[in-house]
């Protein structure tokens, strides 16, 4: 595991040295902080409403499952962007080369990356998270639920992050892969809206993968088996994928 | 050390190597000459394990390409046609996570990169990017990643491609160098042949695939021509020369078979002497002068530049009708 160890600090180094890293944490920075000051407002309003009639009012449900809920979407797309670039540029420059003959196994190279973008994606949630603290200073919101919900979103942005590797291991134009994972994100995001209108097996089943259905739950607070487990089957059918592609890469190069 | 036999690779339908044998003896440098698109980089990448053979085996110091590819990596230094550099890392940097990742340990990495960096003269450029180097610098830099890890092998994909005259003559004293140590089999591709003439002592020359021929650069010399070609300038000590009768002399030496008279003055005659098949003659053509009393000015072998070899090994290039099917 020390070769994964070093492909990992390798990787999320040069996220850090280039652009990339810092535009997507910007971007999804002032996403996160529109949403939540929406969400804030209009929670406002509705408290004051709230309070004449004596509803009670859930900061957690109202607010956190709201913004994180849209952010999730959002990650969705961003995330594409994050890991276009892990096997797309070793292979336009030629050091994919390096790797390939270094004494090290496919598999080692793979959770090297994928873990260099988890790690990405994490340092980018932590950050916006800071927002969620103001709740803690004026309200007394329920912090497992939270706390649950970012655990969806990491093992959700793990799932998607290993669908990207895999597609930035068949090309070696970043743009490309970029592309071709907006278009599954894409994909995704109609399936689980429009099967939500839907019945039948078939329309289930398209629902049932549609990964973005199985975070609601977390949201929630609900730590649910189910959905635990269909994530990490998701990252590990994309992570063997992209074994697949680079050993299909030896032999077709 | 290095073994291959009967190697094969086949991309779709192309034929990339067809059916190669040869063999490197440990501490041997070798070049590996022959026109692009011979089949060179392809026969490197299989046996760095970068590519799988599609027929035939490969195999270095005993451990098969396919079999046990980690092994093969863990004894080999590469250098690509393009040195694999990451331009956002810094040279320490890099050599640190190339040389972590080649399996040197911990301890010994420092030392190390402070080694190679002494031998491919790059210790100023430590702390510089990678990709605000030159482009020398960055096949310096290829160079000391492919040494890094002290490898049993070194396999260099033309090392000295794209540099300017300079670079090129420092990049060829570096292999020399390397090649002395005499702990590296190395094997180094090339289409420039005063490459292989200057820095190899061995060549195998391939050609669409195949093996045309693979011996000593000497050899190869002497055994294209079939014979050896001597030119040799007599003096006479005092006055005139007689050049017909210092022909008529070296043609009594055992083992020649004409003599050719290129050049003559009053003082000085120039001849073209050729040797029977396989005769050694220049010691006899020695003395002969000398005994007949003349100075012996030049006695210089005639080889075969490698030019020369190279193109008849490797034929005439396609007529146009021929290239366009």
């Amino acid at each position: 595991m020390k070769n994964t160890w070093l492909i990992y600090r390798k990787e999320l180094r040069s996220y850090f040295t280039s652009p990339i890293a810092y535009t997507i944490m910007a971007l999804y920075a002032l996403i996160f902080g529109l949403a939540f000051y929406i969400v804030l407002e209009r929670f406002q309003q509705y408290a004051s409403q709230a309070q004449m009639r004596g509803f009670p009012m859930s900061i957690n449900e109202m607010i956190v499952a709201q913004v994180l809920g849209f952010m999730n979407q959002v990650g969705v797309f961003l995330i594409p962007m994050i890991c276009m670039r892990l096997f797309a540029e070793e292979k336009r420059s030629g050091t994919i080369e390096l790797l390939m003959t270094s004494p090290v196994r496919d598999i080692e190279v793979i959770l090297g990356k994928w873990l260099a973008a988890l790690a990405l994606y994490a340092i980018i949630l932590a950050v916006s998270a800071v927002n969620l603290t103001f709740l803690f200073t004026y309200g007394k919101p329920d912090w497992k639920p939270i706390l649950v919900s970012y655990l969806g979103l990491l093992l959700q942005g793990g799932c998607l992050l290993a669908i990207g590797t895999f597609l930035s291991s068949l090309t070696r134009n970043q743009i490309i892969a970029c592309v071709a994972g907006l278009c599954v994100s894409l994909v995704l995001f109609l399936l689980e809206l429009f099967t939500a209108f839907k019945s039948g097996v078939v329309w289930k089943a398209l629902g049932y993968i549609s990964v973005v259905g199985h975070y609601e739950p977390f949201t929630k607070g609900v730590l649910d088996s189910k959905d635990v487990i269909f994530f990490l089957t998701a990252t590990f059918f994309g992570l063997f994928l992209t074994a697949r592609a680079t050993e299909s890469l030896r032999w077709r190069a | 050390m290095i073994k291959v036999e009967g190697l094969t690779k086949r991309y779709g339908r192309t034929v990339a190597v067809n059916n190669i044998s040869f063999e490197v003896e440990k501490g041997q440098v070798v070049g590996f000459l022959g026109p692009n698109g011979a089949g060179k980089t392809t026969t490197m990448r299989v046996l760095t394990c970068f590519l799988p053979p599609t027929a035939g085996t490969a195999s270095l110091a005993g451990y098969d390409v396919l079999e046990q590819p980690l092994e093969v990596k863990r004894r080999i230094g590469y250098l690509p046609e393009t040195p694999p550099l990451y331009p956002e890392m810094e040279v320490g940097e890099y050599l640190t996570f190339v040389g972590r990742l080649k399996g040197v340990s911990r301890s010994d990495i420092a030392r190390r990169v402070d080694e190679v960096e002494g031998l491919c003269a790059i210790g100023d450029m430590r702390d510089k990017l990678i990709g605000r180097l030159s482009k020398g610098y960055r096949q310096r830099v290829g160079l000391a990643q492919a040494i890094i890890h002290n490898p049993d092998v070194l396999i260099l994909d033309e090392p000295t491609a794209g540099l300017d005259p300079k670079q090129i003559i420092e990049t060829r004293e570096l292999i020399k160098d390397l090649a002395k140590a005499g702990a590296h089999t190395i094997i180094l591709s090339t289409h420039i042949l005063p490459e292989v003439e200057q820095t190899c002592e061995r060549v195998i020359i391939i050609n669409k695939g195949e093996v045309v021929a693979t011996d000593t650069v000497e050899n190869l010399t002497h055994r294209l021509r079939g014979s050896e070609s001597v030119a040799v300038e007599v003096e006479s000590r005092d006055g005139k020369l007689d050049s017909a009768a210092a022909q008529r002399r070296l043609e009594q030496v055992a083992g020649v078979s004409r003599v050719v008279l290129k050049q003559s003055s009053d003082q000085r005659a120039a001849f073209e002497v050729e040797s029977l098949q396989k005769a050694a003659i220049r010691g006899d053509l020695a003395r002969a002068v000398v005994e007949s009393g003349w100075n012996l000015n030049e006695l210089r072998p005639l080889s075969l530049s490698l030019e020369e070899i190279f193109l008849e090994l490797t034929g005439p290039p396609p007529m146009p009708s021929e290239a366009s099917k």
